[in-house]
């Protein structure tokens, strides 16, 4: 029988795992992709994990542990730089390692993936991996060429070009009951790491509950890389981590060009990039905007009601002060 | 905000950081105000304007900045880094906030050499903008080796400490030998003076060199093991109660990782030898470091290790995942204990005595020994 490749579905898995996909198809290698988090899939991370690591890793045990059952590797990537000078964050570093050191892990492929290893460092990655699976060199590159053309497609489906002027009209009516109007009339920006805001089990299924009362919502993914670059430029010192660049970097562009009516920040406890870029953003939504920010801190003891209130809170606030502002 | 020449410096309290500090900037002719030594009531100030889940080294020296800019100062002097630890922001994130208080003060940040050697030299400058560079430069290389010898003498006390006969003796000879290393200013004095400092440790406390000792390593996150205030002077705790007690980084190692003559320190050749087979990357602050120390201890035939890091630190998070595959594999009694602003002295000790128990109980056992209390134990 050929060997089944898992990939965990989190962390990571959320930003590449078009890539991936594409890259271990074309050469054949059959892949699992582990379920949608659920209380099983935490409860096995919990075990597993240590108490004090930040909550997205807790699951992500949880994800490889469970696939370890299943496949014969799983796929743990070392993720050390993507963009030269700045880093992911440090448990991205030691997550295979992590992984290995409890109790009967798993078989793992853990490519290191390090620009800083030469103009090749992510061909010469996926050449290491590719050989597991074949000889043929020639089918690895191309494997390679398609997982990155795959991978920036997706990037690029994802960015919303012309998001610019925040919707005005029709505010009125999302107080006297909206039924019936399904433009949304609120922009609200969720700013905090795909892998939390995109699972619906650690966001408490935040961005849908927001959707659902017609709220439009934006996520960093949504910005163009040129923006969020080009704002990232106002932080009090260049970002030497790439994911949350990319978080504040996409903040600063709606707080400085008005493209949203708040922001909320979602945070798991206790990430520590994260408590550092908060006051950053926070700071900056208050002396730039003002535009209303609401921190969220979610662990594995979040629980829904608490969310609900302060969400209904928030866009309350977000409303009467988008009226107030229109004169109506 | 003062004009440069008139500067009044300040900086976080970090162990013996300061000795080196103070010895530099009196080279340098810089004005200067030490914060008073940090309470609970530093850490209650500290605490009180930090993010929540900062770790506690941030909320420490954010207090001791306010405390210091209350009492004067009105220069912050900072060390920077550039990931991926997020200590690379603290000097930035204490800026924020100090500044959203309302403290109109300015920020030096000293970012390591290997940002741009020439920027971190015009820091120096920025200090003391009336030496040339060169000058600066100097006085700093010397300060520094000064330091090392600092270090050295605290290594010292630590290894003798759990041998001496009267308790405190070590101590008060660490007071005083650094007193005679203090005064030194050149090159020549220095190492002339540090021998007799070191001489000093030796000679001028009584101790008993065949006592039955307990080896106990200390590694972890360098401001938990550098700042006796935020780790309950453990080193002294054990020290008293016949430990040898050996840490993984001093003060100078914690300057300048990369350099040879470390005290404690490893070098990224040593790291990488020891700590590959567990953690085999860099993640960052001391994660690396810490599987490195811990396996060369076990080598090296301790008793234990005492695993130090601050809530919430992320690279000792990663070790902390690892570390018992490395207690179980190599057989050694690891403790890892972290603190944040709600952690009493009480636990630590609770779990320090069982584990001194446990180590003792682990000797008796090793030489064929039912009763596993020694003469020694529990007594000084």
């Amino acid at each position: 029988m050929a060997p089944t490749v898992g990939l965990p579905r989190a962390l990571l898995y959320y930003k590449y795992h078009a890539a991936w996909d594409a890259f271990f198809n074309h050469l054949g290698v059959e892949t699992v992709t582990s379920e949608n988090t659920s209380k099983k899939v935490l409860n096995i991370g919990l075990k597993a994990s240590d108490s004090e690591i930040c909550l997205p890793v807790k699951v992500f045990y949880g994800h490889a542990l469970d696939l370890g059952e299943k496949c014969d590797y799983v796929f743990i990537p070392r993720i050390v730089q993507v963009e030269k000078g700045s880093f992911t964050c440090p448990k991205f570093l030691g997550l295979p390692d992590m992984i290995r050191a409890v109790d009967n892990p798993p078989e793992i492929i853990s490519p290191t993936i390090d620009v800083r290893n030469g103009r090749h460092a992510i061909r010469d990655a996926a050449l290491e991996v590719g050989r597991m699976f074949t000889d043929d060199e020639a089918k690895i590159v191309k494997a390679y060429k398609l997982a990155m053309k795959a991978l920036r497609k997706h990037e690029k489906d994802l960015v919303k070009e012309n998001i610019e002027k925040t919707p005005i009209e029709k505010l009125k009516s999302l107080i006297g009951g909206n039924e019936g109007n399904k433009e949304p009339v609120l922009r609200i920006g969720i700013a905090g790491h795909a892998y939390n805001i995109e699972d619906p089990y650690i966001s408490l299924n935040l961005i849908q509950r927001l959707k659902d009362r017609g709220i439009e919502v934006v996520t960093p993914e949504n910005v163009p890389m040129k923006k969020i670059k080009k704002a990232a430029k106002d932080a009090p010192k260049d970002l030497f981590w790439n994911y949350e660049r990319d978080i504040l970097g996409a903040s600063y562009h709606w707080v400085k060009n008005k493209v949203v009516d708040g922001i909320i920040y979602v945070v798991a406890f206790p990430c520590g990039p994260d408590s550092t870029i908060q006051v950053f953003v926070e700071g900056y939504a208050k002396k730039e905007g003002p535009v209303p920010l609401m921190s969220i801190v979610i662990d594995e003891h979040s629980a829904e009601a608490g969310l609900v209130t302060r969400l209904e809170a928030f866009v309350d606030l977000l409303t009467e002060s988008k009226l107030s502002a229109q004169g109506v | 905000m003062a004009k440069p020449s008139e500067r009044v410096i300040t900086i976080p309290r970090m162990g013996t950081l300061q000795l080196m500090l103070e010895d530099m900037f009196a080279r340098l002719d810089v004005k200067y105000i030490m914060p008073p030594p940090s309470t609970a009531k530093t850490l209650e100030v500290g605490v009180r304007h930090s993010p929540e889940f900062s770790c506690l080294p941030l909320k420490v020296t954010l207090g001791n900045f306010i405390e210091a800019i209350e009492a004067g100062a009105d220069t912050c002097l900072m060390a920077g880094g550039c990931g991926p630890c997020r200590f690379g922001y603290y000097a930035q994130v204490q800026k924020e906030i100090t500044k959203d208080l309302g403290y109109d003060v300015d920020w030096i940040v000293l970012e390591p050499p290997k940002k741009g050697f020439i920027s971190f030299l015009r820091t120096f400058k920025k200090m003391a903008p009336h030496r040339s560079i060169r000058y600066i430069w100097r006085q700093v290389l010397i300060s520094f080796e000064k330091a090392r010898h600092y270090d050295s003498i605290e290594k010292r006390l630590l290894h003798n400490r759990a041998y001496e006969l009267e308790v405190g003796a070590s101590e008060k000879a660490y007071t005083e030998a650094i007193d005679i290393l203090r005064p030194a200013v050149s090159k020549e004095e220095i190492a002339e003076l540090a021998e007799v400092a070191l001489k000093h440790m030796d000679e001028s406390v009584a101790m008993d060199k065949t006592k039955d000792v307990l080896k106990v390593g200390i590694v972890g996150e360098f401001f938990m093991l550098l700042e006796p205030v935020v780790n309950f002077d453990i080193e002294k705790w054990l020290g008293e109660r016949g430990v040898m007690v050996d840490r993984a980084v001093y003060t100078t190692d914690w300057i300048a990782p990369s350099l040879a003559n470390q005290v404690g320190g490893l070098s990224k050749e040593e790291v990488s030898k020891y700590a590959d087979k567990y953690l085999s990357h860099t993640v960052g602050g001391d994660g690396q470091q810490t599987i490195a120390h811990t396996v060369l201890y076990v080598e090296e035939g301790f008793d234990g290790i005492v695993h130090l890091m601050p809530f919430t630190c992320m690279p000792e998070t990663i070790a902390k995942s690892i570390l018992p595959k490395v207690s179980k594999d190599l057989d050694i009694p690891l403790l890892t204990l972290v603190v944040d602003e709600q952690t009493g002295k009480a636990g630590f000790i609770t779990r320090l005595e069982a584990m001194l128990d446990m180590m003792w109980a682990r000797r008796a056992a090793k030489a064929g020994h039912d009763d596993w209390i020694p003469a020694g134990a529990g007594t000084h």
